[in-house]
């Protein structure tokens, strides 16, 4: 999906937890996400936590939508 | 006697469905489900252990899973390294990939799994171990076993194998040197001389040197100016209206939703009979409690508020991605794009689970 929407010129920035999985079928930009079932998120992690992490990993792939890129590329989180 | 070592997930090792998929590797003695009824076909060999380990917990702690089953085998004799069998279960299907190569790096035995051709598996391991031609679901468990097992016997017995095709398994771009009969029509210039006539006369004919291709797109220019950009959100996540308007499938989806999010804050959850997750490859229980867990829609919204970006698209678009062909995917995905050109969409967040 995230290939034919790029294909239509709209960049796409993937959010996942299974890089690999993305570069391997052919993503160009990537976030990594923390897990499968909880991507942006973590249920043991007090509410607050969870949203600083969302917050910042959404920055990035907002960023990552406006910078040019030669090659796949995976963007670096912080938290 | 051949002594073999048998990798399955938690749901073939009898733990459990989803909500233990983070089940961390445990070695067992003997047999548990599929290796047990490998272990009554193979011939001149017997499964010693067999390794039980999470899915989620293989594809989120990749590095620790392998390391900690590479540990428990050393010391161990074994001769072979099976795996699955996988079928189109993805993680799963990974998961074996990666247990295949790391076990065959280090020990030097041969591994052999089954995975369906729409297994992302397949493309990210073929080259690492031998990966049968598996069938798409576990309802063909038998039929996918005797192959997996018809096939180990030959290794284990070392007989010469004809080759990915004759033998079933997804081609590893290996050659190997084979003697012919001394002739002039087995030499290499005769063979390829034919090859060029049948090209000339627009016959079908087989390169013997095959280039596999990796299907990349160009990759689209970036949005020059975020703070004027319009964002769309997509998600193979499956989260939806708690009543599921638009008949999702929860596995092997042929249909997506878009569902209007404007003047939305944040996604409210399934106790709120609000949003909810109808994807059956993971557990959803993070996913219903707070949907924004798949959908970031609060922090957008926020990002917006701030000016990072200039709006957010009024609709978000769903559908679920495990069992999901790549074919179904790219149709449903053209289908989507006319709804976000007409928006003029800028840029577009993907989220997968």
């Amino acid at each position: 999906m995230v290939k034919t929407i790029e294909r239509h010129g709209i960049p796409v920035v993937q959010m996942c937890n299974l890089i690999p999985v993305a570069t391997t079928v052919g993503a160009n930009r990537m976030v990594p996400t923390i897990s499968i079932p909880y991507p942006l998120g973590d249920p043991e992690q007090p509410v607050e936590e969870q949203y600083k992490l969302r917050y910042h990993r959404v920055g990035v792939a907002l960023d990552a939508l406006a910078t040019p890129i030669e090659e796949q590329t995976v963007f670096k989180v912080k938290i | 006697m051949k002594k073999v070592i048998y990798y399955v997930n938690q749901f073939f090792g009898g733990i459990g469905g989803e909500d233990t998929a983070d089940f961390e590797p445990e070695l067992r003695e003997g047999t548990v489900g599929p290796s047990l009824a490998a272990n009554q076909a193979l011939e001149g060999a017997e499964v010693t252990h067999t390794i039980i380990c999470g899915d989620n917990f293989m594809g989120s702690n990749t590095e620790e899973a392998i390391a900690r089953i590479l540990e428990m085998l050393e010391g161990k004799e074994f001769d072979l390294l099976i795996a699955g069998p996988a079928f189109q279960a993805g993680r799963y299907g990974i998961a074996c990939g990666n247990v295949c190569k790391a076990v065959s790096e280090k020990f030097g035995v041969p591994a052999i799994t089954s995975m369906n051709e729409e297994n992302p598996g397949v493309e990210m391991f073929k080259k690492d171990c031998y990966i049968l031609k598996g069938a798409n679901a576990a309802a063909k468990m038998r039929k996918d076993m005797k192959a997996l097992t018809a096939f180990a016997n030959k290794v284990i017995a070392g007989e010469t194998l004809m080759g990915a095709d004759a033998e079933g398994y997804f081609a590893r771009g290996c050659r190997h040197e084979l003697f012919l009969e001394n002739k002039h029509e087995n030499t290499a210039a005769y063979r390829g001389v034919q090859m060029l006539i049948k090209k000339i006369k627009g016959e079908p004919y087989q390169t013997e040197l095959i280039i596999p291709k990796k299907d990349l797109v160009p990759i689209a220019d970036p949005i020059a100016d975020l703070s004027k950009a319009t964002i769309a959100i997509v998600s193979s996540g499956g989260i939806v209206p708690v009543d599921n308007p638009d008949h999702i499938q929860s596995a092997s989806a042929t249909r997506w939703g878009r569902y209007d999010i404007t003047g939305m804050d944040r996604l409210e959850n399934r106790a709120a009979n609000a949003f909810k997750t109808i994807h059956a490859g993971y557990d959803p229980a993070a996913a219903d409690d707070d949907p924004n867990r798949i959908i970031p829609l609060d922090a957008l919204r926020q990002y917006e508020r701030e000016g990072k970006f200039a709006h957010l698209h009024n609709y978000f678009y769903s559908t679920v991605g495990t069992g999901t062909t790549e074919s179904e995917a790219a149709r449903m995905a053209e289908e989507m794009v006319p709804y976000l050109q007409e928006a003029g969409v800028d840029g577009v967040i993907f989220t997968s689970t």
